[in-house]
């Protein structure tokens, strides 16, 4: 079924073309996948570089 | 029936007439930051080729700063608030979120990029686009480039706005067209750019002032390219989007597989943006880990979408062409496209260069080992010449030569020269690319003055292959400055003076009638995979991609000997 047939009544919208016709939910998956593994992870590794005396 | 709106005689579209309005101001502006932007490229082109060395060394590094934030940030970022504009409130029939905020987000934008000229050109901010501290700027300069981003996230989220108005309204069914679930993820993309633009550039304006102290500059490094790499990641969504969009309205062609680009899209959300850690892979203070597996195993994922849209995009104009006819041999559906349509050669070109040179380079230089071969050399420069300006810029031109007609309703003047205009410059910015990455395979550096230090006691001597190249670049670059230059004046002199369409219909129709159902069945009755044609290129790019990248472990194999 292509996603742009209305469904019959009866039957179930499959998960994955739920979760890709929301998208303030793909906004959230967006913005959180890069902010965790470059920003956050990133982050994390230059500030525990010890400081040099 | 809302009055606000206008049926468009030839493509059926029902058009808000405010969203109009702020898609011309926008698309308007971009073209102006274009015709700025690559006036400033021409002169860093003149300056870079050996023999002719045309400005003196402060008044480079003033130009090559004014030539990337034109060009790079503020031609693409208005041409694309004018598409996430379109792709919402055109193609779902619906009203534009608040035009009136639209507006303030179109001052802030025009505020800001003129503002951000004026300060490079007093000559005290040439840090080039990075702005990498602890070299300063001009506080202005931070601030001009923080006023057009927040207008730019006013933009995205009235694009966020407009599609719930849509869903709100029921002005469609089912899902959204796949052109505005690619400009779905564009706008995704850009909210991230934005906000870690903001993270980086506020605490940087309050160091210019004196109210911060220090900023890292690692730290500055990292967070900046989150912005600045993931910025061209917002181009590349958008112009994979308009070459759908293209196949759809010059073929009439239906996607492949809607399920499979949208997942291909998804992929895009999910790890596009991490590739940004390519530009960090030798900076210290960062792991193996982090590299590795942001550049590799996530940017392989994102990487496969891009292959997966590249054999979507001809397969579904194959596939329509097919259905419509021309069903010779392997390539009866290409040979026979419209070649003297810039909307189409502009598009294919875009498709091709983006692929065979952006993509296979951008995917070998990614990979930490043999990135150091490239590492800061004109390679790099190279590379995202035929993604950022093969890729979008010229996806974004064959666009326009769309737009004009169905948005201004005028008629393209110097059609003989619009026939020309995507092939002198394509062809100039593959001559830039392929020069600037022989030269950089050489060691040629970027962002040099001069490569050869004379008169600063520490000459070094390139092979005269490096100067060659150069100079090759510098050809190459008069010749996309030639192309670059007619785009501007044939769209400038058609929204001035080209006939007025009205009622009237152009030609050749600006929007084909979709191949039907019945129509590609009976291509499958006639037996066999319906795309082979597309198989066979994509081949030819495999192949092509297997030998480059092993070519790249054998000189580095032969970099340092081991003794
Ligand atoms: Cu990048």
């Amino acid at each position: 079924m292509s996603p742009h047939d209305v469904p019959p009544e009866n039957e179930e919208i499959p998960f994955m073309q739920r979760l890709l016709d929301n998208p303030f939910i793909l906004l959230f998956l967006g913005v959180a996948s890069p902010a965790v593994l470059y920003l956050i992870w990133g982050i994390m590794e230059i500030v525990s570089i010890p400081l040099g005396k | 029936m809302n009055t606000n709106f206008r049926v468009c005689p030839e493509t059926g579209f029902h058009v808000h007439k405010p969203a109009e309005l702020l898609m011309k101001a926008n698309a308007v502006a971009a073209v102006v930051f274009l015709l700025v932007g690559g006036t400033f490229g021409l002169l860093v082109g003149l300056t870079r080729w050996p023999a002719v060395h045309l400005l003196p060394a402060d008044q480079f590094y003033l130009v090559l700063t004014a030539h990337g934030l034109n060009v790079l940030i503020f031609w693409i970022i208005f041409f694309e608030i004018a598409l996430l504009y379109f792709c919402s409130a055109v193609l779902l029939k619906c009203r534009l979120a608040t035009p009136k905020l639209g507006w303030v987000a179109f001052a802030l934008m025009l505020i800001g990029a003129l503002l951000n000229n004026y300060i490079v050109m007093q000559g005290n901010s040439s840090v080039m686009m990075t702005s990498y501290t602890p070299m300063g700027a001009d506080p202005l300069f931070y601030l001009s480039l923080i006023l057009f981003a927040v207008g730019a996230l006013i933009g995205t989220f009235i694009f966020f706005g407009t599609l719930a108005i849509a869903k709100a309204e029921n002005t469609y069914e089912g899902s959204v067209p796949l052109v505005t679930f690619g400009a779905t993820v564009a706008a995704i993309i850009a909210v991230f750019t934005i906000v870690s633009g903001a993270i980086i550039l506020i605490p940087t304006f309050l160091w210019s002032v004196g109210l911060v102290a220090h900023i890292d500059p690692l730290m500055y490094r990292m967070i900046w390219w989150a912005f600045g790499h993931s910025s061209q990641q917002i181009n590349v969504s958008a112009h994979i989007s308009i070459w759908y969009f293209i196949a759809a309205v010059v073929f009439g062609a239906k996607p492949l597989s809607e399920k499979v680009s949208r997942t291909a899209f998804l992929m895009y959300i999910l790890f596009l943006q991490l590739a940004s850690v390519h530009h960090l892979l030798v900076d210290p203070g960062l792991s193996s880990n982090y590299k590795m597996f942001n550049t590799s195993y996530a940017m392989y994922l994102a990487v496969m979408a891009s292959m997966v849209h590249g054999l979507t995009v001809p397969g579904a104009i194959e596939a329509a062409q097919r259905a419509r006819g021309f069903n010779k041999g392997l390539f009866e559906w290409l040979t026979k496209a419209p070649w003297g349509n810039p909307v189409f050669s502009g598009m294919f070109i875009s498709l091709v260069g983006f692929g065979f040179l952006g993509g296979i380079t951008g995917v070998v230089m990614g990979v930490e080992q043999i990135n150091i071969l490239i590492h800061n050399t004109v390679y790099v420069p190279g590379h995202f010449h035929a993604t950022v300006v093969i890729g979008t810029t010229l996806a974004f031109m064959a666009l326009t030569y769309w737009l004009v007609p169905v948005l201004f309703r005028r008629d393209l003047v110097m059609k003989g020269l619009a026939k020309w205009q995507p092939y002198i410059f394509g062809l100039g910015m593959t001559g830039v690319s392929l020069f600037l990455m022989g030269a950089g395979t050489l060691g040629v550096p970027r962002r040099h003055w001069d490569i050869g230090f004379a008169g600063t006691g520490m000459t070094h001597d390139f092979p005269a292959a490096a100067y060659t190249m150069m100079a090759l670049n510098g050809m190459s670059v008069v010749l996309a400055v030639v192309g670059g230059a007619a785009f501007c004046i044939i769209i400038v002199a058609s929204l001035l003076f080209g006939r007025k369409l009205g009622e009237e219909k152009s030609s050749p129709a600006l929007a084909a009638e979709m191949v039907t159902d019945d129509e590609y069945k009976t291509l499958h009755a006639s037996g066999g995979i319906t795309v082979p044609g597309t198989l066979c290129l994509t081949f030819i790019f495999f192949a092509s991609f297997a030998a480059y990248y092993f070519i790249n472990w054998k000189y580095l194999s032969q970099t340092w000997g081991i003794s």
